[in-house]
């Protein structure tokens, strides 16, 4: 395997990774804003992506700062908002074709350094506010969206799970926001939070791509100058333990039922055993070989889908599946004695090695991707820990047999969430 | 092997037809971890109507048997195939479209064994009446969860307004009802028909060795025997020019409304020698009109008729074509109607050469950044090499592009009983 290399840079206001690659056609430029999340702002904070969005002072309508996108030769452009642990991160990303494959073109990638540093420092501004005519209108377009999470069921049933699970925690708060704070935010009240958001959230820059290093620093170096007086920390909090399991059921006019599951596993990303979780995972429900497939559906046909993930700064793992509403109290302990299984011991040498592959295959798999590499390393910034994906690899490769029980047995149910259907599923006896 | 050399990215595929008629492509990258490999099949959702290997007459087979067959593939006598991929480290899936039935696998080691258990599952097939029967409740829940899902039935709904009798218009999985009559016997009268090698193509992209991996496709076709195949008869009803319904609506119970406007193609846009063309022609159109540079965008986003993006679709098939235009909505009305009323005015616009060159630098970028994608990438080239279509084209095509044909291709495309609105509307509206 090719050792990937995070260049990094330490600036005062942010720190630079440069990562070389020639897999790509295009280059890779991402932003990183990120502080602990908080209810007081987090409305605002997922409202800013779609107003920036709408134009800038440079290109005052949307479809201004469009078409110079299509002049970059159709550059993605995106700003999106997500959660990592209990912090609130905002990503600028643009992906341009590499100038190479261009002829006549020489300076993209600069033009489109110039593009996000416009739509990141110089928005539209009315007074000393956002344009309001956007702000009204963004309004609505997230309120909307919020109002349809509903529509989506497995995206609803995974918010559910984590209101109900994490309701007195950091990690409960919804990174899109809520309906009742977004009536209280104003023009100005709004530019106030994103002021805060440019100048101290911690900033992390990620170019990937076949690029020469010094010249993508000069070329930043003159293009990004925003006076930056960063102050916050990233949040990476306390593992916390269930006291007892909670069920929660809800009933919609919805035809297929989702049963999903909390866990607790107190491991994060700098833990020791978080390699063994990696594994647990994969035996347990992360592949098709793995038991909860296995099971849920190729034994039982109980489910089209039936699978566990874990989130690796708060110490969490989900298991969700789809089934038929009267089949809830099977599916649950059939669930549930998978997971048991594994406490007990029951994990063949050819699982634990089939695992350890395909752990190793995803991670692979992941660095053919620009947006994979990026996120690897940003990983990294969450997690305070730094190491090589071969070294992960290594990791993975030492995992025991031992050691995935041993984290089976710290892995603790927490809440049981199931979307039922209103009729029971009385229809499709 | 062929070289084929892939103009503006200095790449090379490597092709060859094998004795048995099996079209092999092979796309070495060796910067990339991994490898991706497909074995495909043309044979969709569509092929319901067709006259079986050594008979006479037509026969219709069961709603939504293609992709019945496709879950069944990987049940041998042995166990599942799923495991000698993942004991490798290997992840394997397939997928069937309208028109294609694909296996795949990607893995970042043993690409050998790999590409060998990918031709041997997929040309030995295992059926058995338990077997068949164990599936439906698995492809029932696959079923009820697309139905809880709007945008879904949005599609097929569309789909269903523009056509009358092309199977197109049916929905790829089937209906619960239509899946519960297949048997075993019809899935090997499928498979005799339509998995001779003569209608297949393999391809595989990524890190491996190409004399290696060539010799031993070649091997591996000519340690089997098949008889020689004529070309298969396949019936698809006879569909006029004009939509089967002009509006359609679903209700079910969501809280966003949805809309989706459809435009049927005439036959003589799915020939074969405009189909590059005129895939080109409608993406650059939707462009310039629906995307988020678009002309219309700005007036549907002021107007207050779509919340957040439009979904944009083409499918262009030797035997049906669409276009759509879609969103979510809270004025589905409204939106129908605008969307039409643009649709029919297109023809009457005038764009300047500025704007078309705009337009096609974009898709040129595009292009290029689609070779990014090692999926993708084998997609486009099997989709179209499935009509008997050289995708490299495409570049050509792109750059002897002119305004004038491109006005006068659109001035052919539209026609108001091509039109057809299909709204998914919350339950008691």
């Amino acid at each position: 395997m090719q050792t990937l290399i995070d260049h990094k840079v330490d600036y005062d206001d942010y720190q630079l990774h440069v990562i070389q690659s020639k897999k790509f056609k295009t280059n890779t430029i991402s932003l990183k804003f990120a502080r602990p999340i908080n209810r007081e702002e987090v409305t605002g904070r997922a409202l800013i992506p779609f107003i920036l969005q709408k134009g800038s002072a440079k290109y005052p309508k949307e479809r201004d700062l469009r078409l110079e996108l299509d002049e970059l030769y159709g550059a993605k452009f995106s700003i999106n908002s997500a959660k990592k642990g209990e912090n609130h991160i905002i990503s600028f990303t643009l992906d341009l074709p590499n100038e190479k494959f261009i002829e006549g073109e020489s300076d993209l990638f600069r033009k489109g350094l110039s593009f996000l540093y416009e739509i990141a420092n110089n928005p539209k501004l009315d007074g000393n506010g956002f344009d309001s005519d956007i702000v009204t209108k963004e309004k609505e377009t997230l309120e909307n969206k919020i109002k349809s999470i509903i529509d989506e069921k497995m995206q609803y049933a995974n918010m559910r799970l984590i209101d109900e699970m994490c309701a007195d925690e950091l990690f409960g708060i919804r990174s899109h926001g809520y309906l009742e704070d977004l009536e209280k935010i104003d023009a100005q009240g709004l530019y106030h939070t994103y002021k805060k958001m440019i100048n101290e959230d911690r900033l992390d820059i990620y170019i990937v791509g076949d690029v020469d290093e010094e010249k993508v620093k000069s070329e930043l170096e003159s293009t990004f100058q925003i006076n930056r007086q960063p102050n916050v920390t990233i949040n990476r909090p306390e593992v916390i333990k269930p006291s007892e399991i909670k069920d929660l059921t809800e009933a919609q006019k919805i035809q297929q039922g989702k049963l999903h599951l909390g866990y607790r596993t107190g491991i994060t990303y700098r833990d020791e055993q978080y390699p063994a979780l990696q594994v647990f995972n994969g035996i347990f429900g992360g592949f098709p070989h793995s038991k909860l497939f296995l099971n849920v559906r190729e034994k039982h046909s109980l489910a089209y889908y039936a699978a566990s993930r874990f989130e690796s700064h708060k110490g969490l793992l989900f298991v969700f599946s789809g089934i038929a509403p009267e089949k809830y109290e099977q599916a649950k302990e059939i669930i549930i004695e998978q997971h048991e299984t594994i406490q007990n011991g029951e994990v063949s040498d050819e699982e634990l090695e089939q695992t350890k592959r395909t752990v190793i295959h995803s991670l692979k798999e992941t660095v053919d991707r620009s947006r994979g590499i990026i996120d690897w390393y940003y990983q990294q910034v969450i997690g305070d820990r730094e190491l090589t994906n071969q070294e992960m690899v290594d990791e993975i490769q030492a995992v025991t047999k031992e050691q995935v029980i041993a984290v089976s047995k710290q892995v603790q149910l927490d809440t049981v969430y199931f979307l039922t259907a209103e009729d029971g599923g009385a229809n499709h006896e | 092997m062929n070289e084929l050399k892939i103009p503006r990215i200095n790449e090379s595929i490597y092709h060859e037809t094998l004795n048995n008629g099996l079209d092999v492509f092979l796309y070495p990258k060796l910067e990339m971890e991994k490898t991706f490999a497909i074995f495909s099949t043309k044979y969709g959702s569509i092929d319901q109507k067709f006259t079986p290997l050594d008979e006479q007459d037509m026969v219709t087979v069961p709603d939504g048997i293609a992709h019945f067959l496709e879950h069944k593939m990987f049940e041998k006598e042995d166990g599942d195939v799923f495991q000698h991929f993942s004991e490798r480290g290997a992840s394997a899936n397939a997928f069937t479209s309208f028109t294609q039935t694909a296996y795949l696998f990607s893995s970042t080691s043993d690409v050998k064994e790999n590409v060998e258990t990918l031709l041997d599952f997929v040309q030995d097939p295992y059926f058995t009446e338990e077997s068949v029967e164990k599936e439906k409740g698995i492809i029932e829940q696959e079923i009820r969860m697309y139905d809880d899902q709007a945008d879904w039935r949005l599609f097929f709904g569309t789909l269903g307004a523009m056509f009358e009798n092309h199977p197109v218009r049916i929905d790829i999985a089937g209906t619960v009802e239509s899946i519960n009559e297949i048997t075993h016997e019809d899935l090997y009268t499928c498979y005799e028909t339509f998995y001779h090698p003569s209608n297949m193509q393999m391809f595989v992209i990524g890190n491996f060795e190409l004399d290696e991996i060539s010799e031993l496709i070649r091997q591996n076709q000519e340690n089997k025997s098949f008889e020689a195949q004529n070309e298969i008869e396949r019936d698809f009803g006879v569909e006029p020019v004009e939509v089967y319904k002009q509006e359609e609506v679903i209700n079910m119970p969501i809280s966003t409304p949805k809309c989706m406007v459809g435009i049927k193609e005439k036959p003589e846009a799915l020939e074969k020698d405009v189909m590059l063309e005129n895939d080109l022609v409608r993406d650059i159109a939707l462009d310039l009109y629906f995307s988020k540079s678009g002309r219309f965008y700005e007036q549907l986003y002021q107007e207050g008729l779509m919340i957040d993006a439009l979904r944009l679709e083409f499918v262009l098939e030797e035997s049906f074509g669409f276009t759509a235009v879609g969103a979510s909505t809270m004025k589905p009305e409204e939106f129908g109607k605008r969307i039409k009323e643009m649709l029919l005015q297109i023809k009457d616009e005038t764009i300047s050469e500025e704007e078309f060159n705009r337009a096609k630098k974009k898709k040129y970028g595009e292009l290029i950044r689609e070779f990014n994608n090692l999926e993708g990438t084998a997609n486009n080239f099997m989709q179209y090499n499935q009509m008997g279509i050289d995708f490299r084209e495409i570049f050509e095509t792109l750059e002897s592009l002119t305004l004038e044909r491109f006005k006068n291709n659109v001035s052919d495309w539209v026609s108001e009983e091509q039109i057809a609105v299909c709204m998914v509307l919350p339950e008691g509206e």
